[in-house]
């Protein structure tokens, strides 16, 4: 057998002893995990933890760890903030989601957040366009905390009155962003917050009171 | 000069695992299993990968050789292992067979330790080979009775 | 209007699930089939199901047409279901059909071809005749022969012979990155040579086959020989992110058709050969013949043809080659459409009623005249 293409050889990835595993189960603990972020996404505000627990490679939650292996693969460039593209998680996105790195915010259907302080603007990703609304980039943000952060009030579909949320060291332009955004309807990203086991869906249709 | 030699060796070596591994995905129903099942049983390793089925998409080109299309998807099944002394080892199976996915995984770990290498090379690989190649060479022997032997006609009504 | 929900049928659906079971079954005297005798002496209605189902999987094939009580387009339909159950993990680097391992192998245009015309297993040269002997159980069948030596390890594609006298278009790759995949994205138009390609290859062989009929009775400018048809193997690699290095990890039977077309020549282009395209997964040559034509007619644009007629007409051709989106649009019409036919009926009755007044009311003007 001769190899037929030409591809360039690339450096050989050699994974170590400390490369970690994926889920177990593939196909039902991502059927569980999608299920979680269906039901984070309907019900905005709401804290969604999820019901299985594996070792995440740095610097990522389980949480974040189990959206990644259930949303992505090689066909959904995703842009990874500094922290993680530097960290373990990277080279595991790689062996397990064959996952391809967008070029920038802007080309990217997924992007992951673990340092939101140090994260782009919101109008840098992806708004999507008016045919396809739903190619917008989607991120995924980790942070310290769901609940102990500034209070906001959230309105929209998927809420009876109002929520009160406290999403923990987002940056200060964040929430004003945030309306920026709103008023690109049908356009605009979407958000899924991650802490720990557990996440929560902010999705463009909501409005925020900072 | 000792930087080419280290390139042309580690070049080689891919060329090498690329190989068995192809031979390894494409052998057919239980070949691999009655070849590997003694050399992996009982060895302790963990899934880096637990063995599923995927698809690829196949591609071809316009005219043979010009742009590229998608022309259909084919099941493939894949897995990764590590064994205990962190060697990992990653297999393929054309086909949905998780079992040969896996013993494909843990054959291409021992291929990488250079005190099984030899043994297992001529074990399983290169029977392997042998089965592949003389089912390649029945199916051509059987295509080449149907060539055409082509003869012309001398026509009658021209004598010379 | 609004659906209105209605309840009910739910006994009578579930008995026509067994009702259905036992008719595929047919008479249970009879021994089962199983999926190996499908796979094996089905062969060509598998590789059409694995063709237009867009997966390359023998059993799959096999298990969808025994499922379907050997209706193709409803086997098609299941394993198009099938596969959106599946993650994909890689996408591979073309095939290299040159490299083909030959099984047939035949060229209308030039008689004396390097490697040789190998005609390989065909009905061609068969007599149309049923064979009552196949009817009979039991019976030796004849075996194949084999012939002492293989042939050549490489076999060159006709149409290259040509190509060097610059006579036929060259086909080269652009460097175009983005592959279309109408599997992942809304078709467009105009579209890409990629997207014609990967629509005909899963279209229906009916279909094509009939627009590809037309282009040859005046409704195209079709004027074809066949360069070359080939059957054979193929190797299919894929460069696992993991390793960074292709590996061929499978063998493909696939069917090949490089048609040549006469063409006159425009302001830019001096008389020449076009090409039109043909592949698909399996043995599959009526497919890839009728491919390989309604590739050359939906060329026509870009060879600065008009476009006249409906195999030209690209937006006609891929909005309609697709057997599992026809066959959802023009068999829904059974299903139950009780409220919509009751908007109707009322809407008719209405317009009759106001028809007959207006005819009345000019009945009783001329009468009053």
């Amino acid at each position: 057998m001769t190899i037929q293409s030409s591809t360039s050889l690339r450096a050989v990835t050699s994974y170590d002893a400390s490369l970690k595993p994926g889920f177990i189960d593939p196909v039902f603990d991502a059927q569980a995990v999608f299920r979680a972020s269906l039901l984070a996404t309907a019900y905005p505000g709401r804290v969604v933890s999820l019901d299985r627990s594996f070792t995440a490679p740095r610097p990522f939650s389980p949480a974040t760890a189990a959206l990644c292996l259930t949303l992505m693969d090689f066909e959904t460039p995703t842009w990874l903030d500094h922290q993680t593209s530097c960290a373990e998680a990277a080279q595991w996105l790689g062996f397990h989601c064959g996952l391809a790195v967008a070029e920038g915010p802007m080309a990217a259907r997924f992007a992951i957040v673990t340092d939101p302080l140090t994260m782009p603007r919101l109008f840098e990703f992806h708004p999507g366009n008016v045919e396809y609304p739903d190619r917008s980039t989607t991120l995924i943000i980790q942070v310290p905390s769901l609940t102990e952060g500034p209070p906001t009030a959230w309105t929209g579909p998927g809420i009876k009155t109002s929520a009160t949320v406290g999403i923990g060291d987002l940056p200060f332009w964040f929430w004003s962003d945030w309306d920026l955004n709103g008023e690109l309807y049908p356009r605009g990203i979407d958000v899924l917050f991650t802490n720990g086991n557990a996440l929560m869906g902010l999705p463009r249709t909501i409005t925020v009171e900072a | 000069m000792n930087s080419i030699i280290k390139m042309e060796a580690e070049r080689a070596a891919i060329a090498q695992r690329s190989d068995w591994l192809g031979i390894l995905s494409r052998s057919i129903g239980g070949e691999l299993e009655a070849l590997a099942t003694d050399l992996t049983s009982g060895l302790a390793f963990e899934w880096l990968r637990a063995p599923h089925v995927g698809l690829v998409m196949v591609r071809g080109r316009a005219g043979g050789t010009g742009n590229v299309f998608n022309l259909g998807e084919m099941t493939v099944t894949r897995a990764s292992v590590r064994l205990e002394d962190g060697t990992v080892g990653h297999g393929y199976a054309h086909g949905r067979d998780q079992r040969q996915a896996e013993l494909a995984a843990i054959v291409d770990a021992l291929l990488q330790l250079p005190d099984r290498h030899d043994e297992i090379m001529a074990k399983v690989i290169a029977p392997l080979r042998q089965k592949a190649e003389a089912r390649r060479l029945e199916q051509s022997r059987k295509a080449a009775a149907t060539k055409v032997e082509f003869f012309t006609l001398v026509r009658g009504e021209n004598p010379a | 209007m609004a659906y209105v929900a209605v309840k009910g049928g739910e006994q009578a659906i579930l008995n026509t699930h067994r009702l259905i079971s036992e008719t595929r079954r047919g008479n249970q005297a009879l021994a089962e089939l199983t999926l190996a005798q499908i796979s094996a002496q089905f062969g060509l209605a598998v590789d059409r199901v694995m063709a237009e189902g867009s997966i390359y999987d023998r059993e799959l094939a096999a298990l969808a047409l025994k499922q379907a009580q050997g209706d193709m387009i409803e086997a098609i339909f299941l394993l198009r279901a099938y596969r959106t159950t599946l993650p994909r993990i890689a996408a591979s680097e073309p095939v290299d059909t040159s490299e083909m391992a030959i099984r047939r192998r035949v060229s209308a245009t030039f008689k004396d071809i390097p490697g040789g015309q190998v005609l390989g297993p065909t009905y061609d040269y068969t007599h149309r005749l049923l064979d009552f002997a196949l009817a009979a159980e039991g019976l030796e069948r004849s075996q194949a022969v084999v012939a002492a030596a293989p042939l050549d390890e490489q076999v060159p594609q006709v149409i290259d012979l040509l190509d060097s006298e610059g006579l036929i278009e060259e086909e080269s790759d652009d460097g175009q990155e983005e592959v279309f995949d109408l599997t992942r994205e809304p078709m467009r138009f105009p579209a890409g040579r990629d997207q014609r390609l990967q629509n005909l290859a899963r279209g229906d062989e009916g279909f094509v086959l009939g627009l590809a009929y037309s282009t040859l009775r005046g409704y195209g400018h079709n004027h074809p020989f066949v360069g070359e048809l080939r059957l054979g193997e193929v190797m299919v690699e894929i460069v696992p992110e993991e390793l960074g290095f292709p590996v061929a990890i499978a063998e493909i039977t696939v069917t090949e058709c490089q048609m040549i077309n006469q063409f006159r020549g425009s302001a830019e282009k001096p008389p020449q050969f076009t090409r039109g395209y043909g592949l698909t997964f399996g043995h599959n040559e009526r497919k890839v013949m009728a491919m390989s034509l309604v590739d050359r007619a939906m060329r026509a644009r870009e060879l600065g043809e008009d476009v006249r007629y409906p195999a030209q007409d690209e937006e006609f051709v891929l909005s309609h080659a697709d057997n599992v989106e026809a066959n959802g649009f023009v068999t829904h019409f059974k299903l139950p459409h009780y409220v919509d036919f009751q908007g109707e009926l009322q809407l008719v009755r209405q317009l009759r009623a106001e028809h007959e007044a207006t005819r009345e009311a000019a009945q009783m003007k001329e009468a009053a005249e």
